[in-house]
């Protein structure tokens, strides 16, 4: 086994072109995540039983299934049921929703910080319960939960290489085809690794700043 | 007298299998100070958060202005409030806290002037001026921009005090204001009080430990038991010469504790 600086540098342009759209699709997914986790989050606080036991039961089937069958099953099997998507966006709707799931924990650990005499106060001011959230519930549970949030958005980058598995030319799946075509794997799968870890890296270091700028919430 | 501002009528309050109020009756007249006094648990600081729509009731009526405040008409037929009455009816209430409940992330004007902006639609020029007209009234005209935090507790409850003010509200609740203080902060609250209390005709509902406070501030105070009322009537009469054995009993309490009468 001898490492090919050439042909290092011949498949970089394939390996970037894939890893761009490792980060699109993460960008996208957070995205999902974010917004589908704040909404499950909200719905399981309801007082109207059936929508949060509702929503309790589709957060856990969500989570207690792997990413990788979801990801199949949203592009293989939905369109069995009429529903085709292109491979980026079922990916993206696939991690995203699996994600909230995690991300709607966060949000409920962010929520329940907030103590009871803010919503008592936001009452007793006369404040709708949409102008409580947006004004007084939120702008206090967001920053708390800011670093648990950033885990998991990494944690999501590393599983992107799934979505290899349902067509979609993300770095590893660029890599596997450059492999498969010129039976080389230890450069092309060693420069995965290494575009991986340096944004990991990164991840990490801004990771810790934002734990200490804002503190780490117990999920 | 003229229709009372505040009615209840067989007021029933249950947390589960436990009756914290039961079978409650009292009026308020418009402008009235009233003084609710007795043991914790006794039920007074419920009554307030039930006049502030913080807890539900179990059953009975209240009125505020002349309007039911848990119930409301549709077709012809009374029935339970819905969240839009109660906004409606909230209007005429403010309630200042024991923990002040400021909004830590604001600043003392934002406290001040976000409900009326959001909920009264009035311009930030208006809110503002009023906010500071507030600040003034209750001593903290240079503290406006501060943040709640950089605040000692004395200041953040005249400043909660002047948040509920600047609503407007008929009829102000103190739930305990000045149990969480320190003893040498409590005198400028009850000082911002007695102001308030001397210069409007608000009419102001005042749970309190504070017998001396409730003996100057009330035209009535209430003494409540195990959620009923035991005994009311003027502060000098419930105070000096009070008719009920358990009245009597809780004030020899309170006074074997140091506090003045």
């Amino acid at each position: 086994m001898e490492w090919d600086w050439d042909f290092a540098w011949s498949i970089m342009p394939t390996l970037l072109a894939g890893f761009r759209i490792t980060l699109i699709a993460t960008f996208l997914g957070a995205i999902v995540a974010a917004v589908l986790g704040l909404v499950f989050a909200i719905l399981r606080r309801s007082s109207n039983r059936w929508l949060s036991r509702g929503t309790s039961f589709v957060v856990e089937f969500i989570r207690g299934t792997p990413l990788l069958v979801q990801l199949y099953f949203i592009f293989y099997v939905l369109p069995d049921l009429g529903l085709r998507l292109p491979a980026l966006m079922a990916g993206v709707i696939g991690m995203g929703l699996h994600y909230a799931t995690y991300a709607a924990e966060v949000y409920r650990g962010g929520i329940e910080s907030v103590p009871r005499g803010q919503w008592e106060a936001a009452r007793a001011t006369n404040l709708t319960t949409r102008q409580t959230w947006l004004h007084v519930i939120l702008p206090q549970a967001v920053p708390p939960m800011i670093p648990a949030m950033a885990n998991y958005l990494l944690a999501m980058f590393k599983e992107t290489p799934l979505l290899s598995a349902i067509t979609v030319l993300e770095l590893m799946n660029q890599a596997k085809s450059v492999a498969n075509s010129s039976y080389r794997y230890v450069e092309p799968m060693t420069l995965v690794g290494v575009m991986f870890l340096i944004v990991s890296l990164l991840s990490v270091i801004a990771l810790r700043w934002l734990e200490r700028r804002y503190g780490r919430v117990s999920q | 007298m003229d229709q009372p501002i505040i009615r209840i009528q067989n007021l029933q309050k249950s947390f589960g299998t436990l009756t914290v109020i039961d079978g409650l009756n009292f009026d308020v007249a418009k402008g009235e100070k009233l003084a609710l006094i007795g043991p914790s648990g006794s039920g007074k600081t419920t009554i307030l958060r039930i006049l502030m729509t913080l807890e539900g009731i179990s059953g009975g009526r209240i009125e505020i202005c002349g309007e039911p405040l848990y119930h409301m008409q549709r077709n012809g037929a009374e029935v339970p409030a819905d969240e839009a009455h109660l906004h409606r009816m909230r209007r005429y209430i403010g309630m200042v806290f024991q923990h002040f409940n400021l909004f830590p992330h604001k600043s003392v004007l934002q406290n001040i002037t976000l409900a009326p902006m959001l909920t009264k639609g009035e311009t930030r020029a208006a809110a503002d001026k009023r906010a500071r007209e507030l600040l003034d009234m209750v001593g903290l005209a240079d503290k406006a921009g501060y943040m709640p935090s950089q605040l000692s507790g004395g200041q953040k409850q005249r400043v909660a005090i002047a948040r509920a003010l600047a609503l407007q509200p008929q009829i102000m609740l103190f739930d305990e204001v000045t149990s969480a203080l320190d003893p040498e902060l409590v005198e400028e609250v009850l000082e911002v009080m007695k102001r308030l209390a001397a210069e409007t005709d608000m009419t102001m509902l005042l749970v309190t430990h504070e017998m001396g406070f409730a003996h100057d501030f009330a035209d009535r105070v209430l003494f409540f038991d195990r959620g009923r009322i035991v005994e009311q009537g003027p502060p000098k009469q419930i105070f000096t010469a009070p008719a009920e054995d358990r009245t009597k009993s809780f004030l020899r309490k309170i006074i074997a504790a140091g506090q003045r009468v």
